[in-house]
């Protein structure tokens, strides 16, 4: 066989051609590629709020920012922290070091969402935080990387709080899960107990997570005479706390006010339990159209499920993101994540779940919030019909006014 | 302030004993770690809510076939997988039950979700709670507390004072020598490891009123079950109902004085039995 000289120079021209060419490929697919990393609970106490829920909703908002007929891919990878927030930073620092994830969205129970706060602010990245709830997020430990979206514990307290306070509970004892998230919600609704003249009289703090038996606990609450019992916890252990309150009789002499409390939480209560209760939310689905809307594009994947708050939220913040992105285009988002967030900062939110809306400088997402009563049976149309408007509380005063958080982002 | 507490780490404990007298038979009689154990109280409870909300059967008939369902599937893991490890070193025993649980927990988790399910009390047992002149007790927890301590009292009767029992007790001293005498010892291993399994289960549906059906309802007590059987002593029936209710009271105390500290209290306990006595405080060294 005899090669001839100029076979042998197309040849060796064609090497690095061929060798390049994949490579080049694959770098311009990258190149147009968003990442998107959902952090959340999938076995836990919180799954059912968010869980695979969240993972829907975000697929949704890829589908619905219609990112994909500008050239721009977006991929949806999710992981479970278990409730861990050491386990929530080594899967945050994974996503960003190694697989390139552009975003961390939802990131359930507030310990774990500061631990990925601070992860996503060493590394210049984003966490959009839709289902951790304290405060402190847009507060002393605000970040210029982290947007939080859908609630947090001020609103909480100030909403459903500041109803039960009103209606004559001027004292309190509280039933607090052990945990960042716990005491966020205890110190915030504490503070305007303080406010509208009422007092707390005590409070207890379970074990979290782990707890079941609650009974000692109401019984240290009935003891103490208050005339509200603030359950300043969340997911199994709330139900199991109305369940359990229930049965002691402690709803007959005093009031129990579930300071977070989610539609899937009503649901695996049953109305026959939940009945009555105040909650506040800043999404239910069927508070009108849009959010109707929302609702039956997601519930198929999610087995027949409403959206909760949480959830819908995920949507919301994704949505947002993927706008930010098309406008400022791929290789600019890309390029840092303080960046990125203050594009979205600028730009007006408006989306099925909750509405117009913006975002604040301390990372605060603002949109009205709803005290909601949860319906009787006899009232109940059906699964997920669950919930009656008592009150809408605007914009301007759902959240905590931005000088009282002590963000250091935000120069006065 | 200590008396009603007292009372509800009874209840507690009635669950720790029920629980723990089933890790003791099947330990005892067949040398296994059963790690699926709470596996197998959770499907009790979901048993109990299927039998409801799918065929109509009302709590009091669950109290019963519950545990035959979930003793029957026991009988299948037992002779499928559990009986090829006898011969082997009991770590094989616990790494395959453990492994059971998280299967038993995934598939529940992914087919009802983690949020629970709703099952009311029987309506013989609601209404207005029992006056103990110290405190409120709910009808449905002071039945939990006679039903327990009736179950672990006939349990303890059937083991040390009947024939049957005899032969068990017989069985795990020398299985060949029982065979011998012509006790099929295979089938009561089989048979034994599905009363454990029943008596989990019945532990399961017990609970349902009380706590949220949901699937992490037995992880959440089985360690602190292990720690019981472990301070009872391993294998030890009496020991193990007994450590149950006390340390149920025990856990209760600590929620008065200091309950951040309820959940680890039983561990520092089993830390200190073990350095004092190894054996536990009822077992055999």
């Amino acid at each position: 066989m005899t090669i001839d000289r100029r076979a042998l120079l197309g040849g060796a021209a064609a090497v690095p051609l061929l060798a390049g060419l994949p490579f080049n490929g694959a770098r311009a697919q990258a190149n147009n590629t968003i990442k998107i990393g959902v952090l959340t609970d999938m076995s836990g106490t919180y799954r059912d709020g968010c869980g695979p829920g969240s993972v829907t909703c975000v697929r949704q908002a890829v589908q619905d920012s219609g990112v994909a007929a500008r050239g721009i891919n977006v991929e949806v990878v999710q992981g479970d922290h278990q409730n861990k927030p050491d386990l929530a930073s080594t899967i945050a620092r994974q996503w960003i070091d190694r697989d390139g994830v552009n975003v961390i969205i939802d990131v359930a129970t507030s310990s774990c969402a500061l631990a990925v706060h601070g992860v996503v602010k060493e590394k210049n990245s984003i966490m959009l935080n839709s289902t951790g709830a304290t405060a402190d997020l847009t507060g002393s430990a605000c970040n210029p990387n982290t947007i939080h979206w859908t609630y947090d514990t001020w609103m909480l307290a100030n909403s459903t709080g500041g109803a039960m306070v009103k209606a004559g509970g001027d004292t309190w004892f509280f039933i607090t899960a052990d945990y960042a998230f716990g005491h966020a919600l205890e110190r915030d609704t504490t503070g305007l107990i303080g406010k509208q003249g009422g007092r707390v009289l005590g409070s207890v703090k379970h074990p979290f997570p782990g707890t079941t038996d609650f009974s000692s606990f109401l019984l240290q609450a009935q003891q103490s005479r208050a005339k509200v019992v603030g359950l300043a916890n969340a997911g199994v252990d709330t139900i199991n706390c109305v369940k359990q309150a229930a049965e002691f009789g402690l709803t007959r002499r005093q009031k129990l006010a579930v300071l977070l409390m989610i539609a899937s939480d009503v649901h695996s209560l049953g109305l026959q339990t939940a009945q009555g209760l105040s909650l506040s939310e800043t999404y239910y689905w069927d508070l009108n159209d849009r959010t109707r809307r929302l609702a039956n594009k997601v519930k198929g994947d999610m087995g027949g499920a409403m959206p909760t708050m949480w959830q819908a939220g995920c949507y919301s913040a994704a949505l947002h993101y993927l706008k930010a992105v098309a406008d400022m285009g791929v290789a600019q988002a890309k390029a840092g994540g303080a960046e990125t967030v203050v594009r979205m900062k600028a730009m007006p939110t408006d989306d099925d779940a909750f509405g117009a809306g913006s975002i604040r400088q301390d990372g605060r997402k603002l949109h009205p919030s709803y005290l909601f009563e949860v319906k009787t049976p006899a009232e109940s149309k059906g699964p997920w019909d669950y919930y009656k408007l008592v009150r809408t509380v605007p914009v301007e005063e759902a959240f905590r006014p931005i000088a009282d958080g002590g963000c250091p982002l935000v120069r006065t | 302030m200590a008396a009603p507490q007292i009372v509800l780490g009874l209840v507690n404990g009635a669950f720790y004993a029920l629980l723990s007298l089933g890790l003791a038979v099947i330990f005892g009689m067949l040398n296994v770690i059963n790690f699926a154990h709470g596996a197998q109280f959770m499907m009790g409870a979901f048993v109990a809510w299927m039998l409801l909300n799918w065929a109509g059967i009302p709590y009091w008939g669950a109290l019963i076939l519950s545990p035959l369902i979930v003793g029957a599937f026991g009988v299948v893991l037992e002779r499928l997988m559990i009986s090829r490890l006898y011969k082997m070193d009991h770590l094989y025993g616990l790494l395959l039950t453990f492994g059971l649980a998280l299967i038993i927990e995934g598939v529940f988790r992914n087919t009802f979700g983690s949020s629970g399910l709703p099952y009311s009390p029987p309506a013989a047992l609601t209404g207005a709670p029992v006056d103990l002149g110290f405190m409120l007790l709910p009808k449905y927890r002071l039945w939990v507390v006679v039903a327990a301590f009736v179950v672990c009292i006939a349990t303890w009767l059937v083991i040390e004072k009947t024939r049957l029992g005899a032969y068990l007790r017989a069985a795990t001293e020398n299985a060949p020598l029982v065979q011998a005498f012509g006790v099929n010892v295979p089938r009561m291993v089989t048979l034994t490891y599905a009363a454990g399994v029943g008596l989990a289960a019945l532990a399961g549906v017990l609970a349902a009123p009380i706590y949220s059906v949901n699937p992490a309802m037995g992880s959440n007590f089985i360690i602190t079950v292990f720690a019981v059987v472990v301070i009872g002593g391993m294998g030890s029936i009496l020991g193990s109902v007994i450590t149950g209710f006390a340390l149920g009271l025990v856990e209760g105390l600590t929620r008065v004085v200091y309950p951040e500290a309820s959940a680890t209290v039983i561990f520092v306990i089993m830390a200190i039995v073990l350095v004092a006595r190894p054996a536990g405080l009822f077992g055999r060294a």
